[in-house]
């Protein structure tokens, strides 16, 4: 009894050591910037000028001009629309039709097809803003493609910017939905499956009636999952369109960016990355959540 | 009766299949096209002769050169020490009774939920006033902290699949955890550091808004940074090194995801590719 005491306070000794450097690293610069930024979000502080130095607190000064502020809830309108047709309809739905179809199929075929849409997700983000400026522009491949079936070019970026990012951010994510559903659609029983054939259950039934229930988890996952990554997209949307034109594409990091680097209201800045945090939290906490029912 | 449909639904599949395969490869036509082409323009052109002049400019510029060997440093460094600081953390996690250790991971897992993007300002902030804007170390290992959640809960996973007999052994012979960890267990879960570590190196090898806000001259920047501004400066007129600048760039990135294919599947379901 004594021994094993000893040996479990040695254990936490060497344990809390060989952990120190991975939590004071998080800590330092991980956590503290998320702290310092309420404590910015409450001062008028700025990058540049007299407010640089003489900057004050202004209590909850920030979040009151948020609230009033008609562009920030355009941000976050077209932030709502990118997330909801980007990734939990666009990402999802392309992600779980590629893995259903390509159940059963030859291996080259699912090779062939899986790895042209995992370039999307390799590709760097900066690249994928290249790519698609060229597929978009008047003169691009896609209005080149469209004449085939006889319709007449367009400016993608500037009539439909919103279409173009969500067409992009479905082209770069969908391959992370495609893999967590084909592990998911691997691990359905196959006797499950069998069995709604004997009973006579068409596909269509076999999928509403088996298929989505066991997998429910993985969808719920999935989805809290693309969500995350996608709130947070600025790259490739800050090289496509940089958020218009006019305010028509600028989602809320892109605001947040406009706000502290190009207006240098780091107080203004920082208070819209917390309202962005809280959105992260939330969802985060679901994840964390999520998660532990699973295990 | 009964076939007909079937062999008709598998049909219609193969043809959903194919066209959603044209439409993922399409967008990236143009980069190729371009890239070979003497007269690359936005829309697809036949490369007629092919060349490869474009590859050739983007290799003889050193400021080019430059900003691949940034990237190179920033994206190693970033992996190496998320490798290592992240195993050390990751064995006590998996091998000892600690008291709050479930906490601790959920905390992790937590942190890896959250996305990069809101810490951005305050982080412009602290480096600035620290006087550590455009310092290469200083960003590489604010990258890595960022994803050391992530790196400790996939290696913790790696940890958990080796067996701790052997290191019972080790240790009974007078070993010290940090040579069990180096002789015992690391060589033993090789494939799954491989994996981490590839995941970081390519994660912020394309990691373009950290190094934009923290990086500002021109020497230091990694290709990310220096390839959008070659976009918004000379990109729209010189297509063909555009193209050919962004190919090079995408390789690394697309080599090692091959090389790693094969171990990947483990680390994907942790749902690694946030951030």
């Amino acid at each position: 009894m004594q021994q094993r005491s000893n040996l479990q306070r040695r254990q936490i000794r060497k344990g809390i050591l060989l952990l120190v450097p991975a939590m004071a690293l998080i800590s330092i610069f991980y956590l503290s910037p998320a702290i310092v930024s309420v404590f910015y979000s409450l001062t008028n502080i700025s990058q540049v000028g007299r407010k640089a130095v003489h900057w004050s607190f202004v209590g909850a000064a920030n979040y009151a001009m948020m609230l009033r502020d008609g562009r920030f809830w355009v941000s976050l309108g077209n932030t709502a629309i990118f997330l909801l047709f980007s990734a939990i309809i666009g990402q999802n739905g392309l992600g779980f039709l590629i893995a259903y179809l390509m159940q059963r199929k030859s291996l080259w075929f699912r090779r062939l097809v899986g790895m042209a849409v995992l370039l999307g997700l390799v590709t760097p983000e900066v690249v994928v803003s290249i790519i698609f400026f060229a597929f978009f522009g008047v003169e691009g491949s896609l209005n080149q493609g469209l004449a085939l079936f006889g319709i007449s070019p367009k400016t993608w970026l500037f009539s439909c910017s919103m279409l173009s990012i969500i067409l992009a951010n479905i082209w770069r994510g969908t391959a992370f939905s495609m893999l967590m559903f084909q592990s998911a659609l691997d691990s359905v029983p196959s006797e499950l499956l069998e069995s709604a054939h004997l009973d006579g259950a068409g596909p269509l039934r076999t999928l509403v009636g088996v298929t989505l229930p066991v997998i429910q988890g993985t969808i719920l996952t999935n989805t809290v999952l693309i969500t995350i990554s996608t709130i947070g997209v600025f790259g490739m949307i800050f090289a496509l369109t940089g958020g218009g034109p006019g305010l028509s594409s600028t989602t809320v990091p892109i605001y947040m960016y406009q706000k502290a680097f190009a207006s240098y209201q780091i107080g203004y800045g920082s208070a819209i990355a917390i309202v962005l945090l809280c959105f992260g939290i939330a969802l985060s906490l679901f994840y964390t959540k999520a998660f532990r029912s699973q295990a | 009766m009964k076939r007909k449909p079937a062999r008709l639904r598998a049909c219609l599949s193969y043809l959903v299949l194919i066209a959603i395969f044209v439409n993922f490869v399409w967008p990236l036509l143009w980069l190729v096209l371009a890239s070979i082409s003497t007269k690359p323009a936005w829309k697809l052109v036949m490369p007629n002769p092919a060349t490869m002049e474009n590859f050739r400019s983007i290799v003889g510029t050193p400021l080019n050169l430059r900003s691949f060997a940034n990237s190179f440093l920033m994206a190693f460094g970033e992996a190496a020490v998320a490798l290592v600081i992240g195993l050390l953390a990751a064995y006590p996690l998996s091998r000892y009774r600690l008291r709050g250790k479930s906490k601790l991971l959920f905390s992790l897992l937590f942190l890896s939920g959250l996305p990069i993007t809101t810490v951005m300002v305050p982080l412009y902030m602290i480096f600035f006033q620290l006087r550590i804007i455009d310092n290469l170390a200083a960003t590489t290992l604010f990258m890595a902290a960022a994803s050391l959640p992530n790196a400790i809960w996939m290696l913790k996973s790696f940890v958990d699949d080796v067996p701790p007999s052997l290191e019972e052994a080790a240790a009974i012979d007078g070993a010290s955890v940090l040579q069990i960890l180096r002789r015992v267990v690391a060589p033993l879960m090789l494939p799954g550091m491989f994996v981490v570590f590839i995941f970081n190196f390519s994660g912020t090898w394309s990691n373009f808004f950290v190094p934009f806000i923290l990086i500002n001259s021109l020497e230091k920047m990694p290709a990310s940074v220096t390839i959008f501004q070659f976009f918004n400066s000379y990109g729209r007129v010189a297509y063909g090194q555009l193209a050919a600048y962004s190919i090079l760039y995408t390789l690394p990135v697309v080599a090692l995801y091959l090389a790693s294919q094969k171990y990947m599947s483990q680390g994907f379901t942790f749902g690694g590719a946030i951030k």
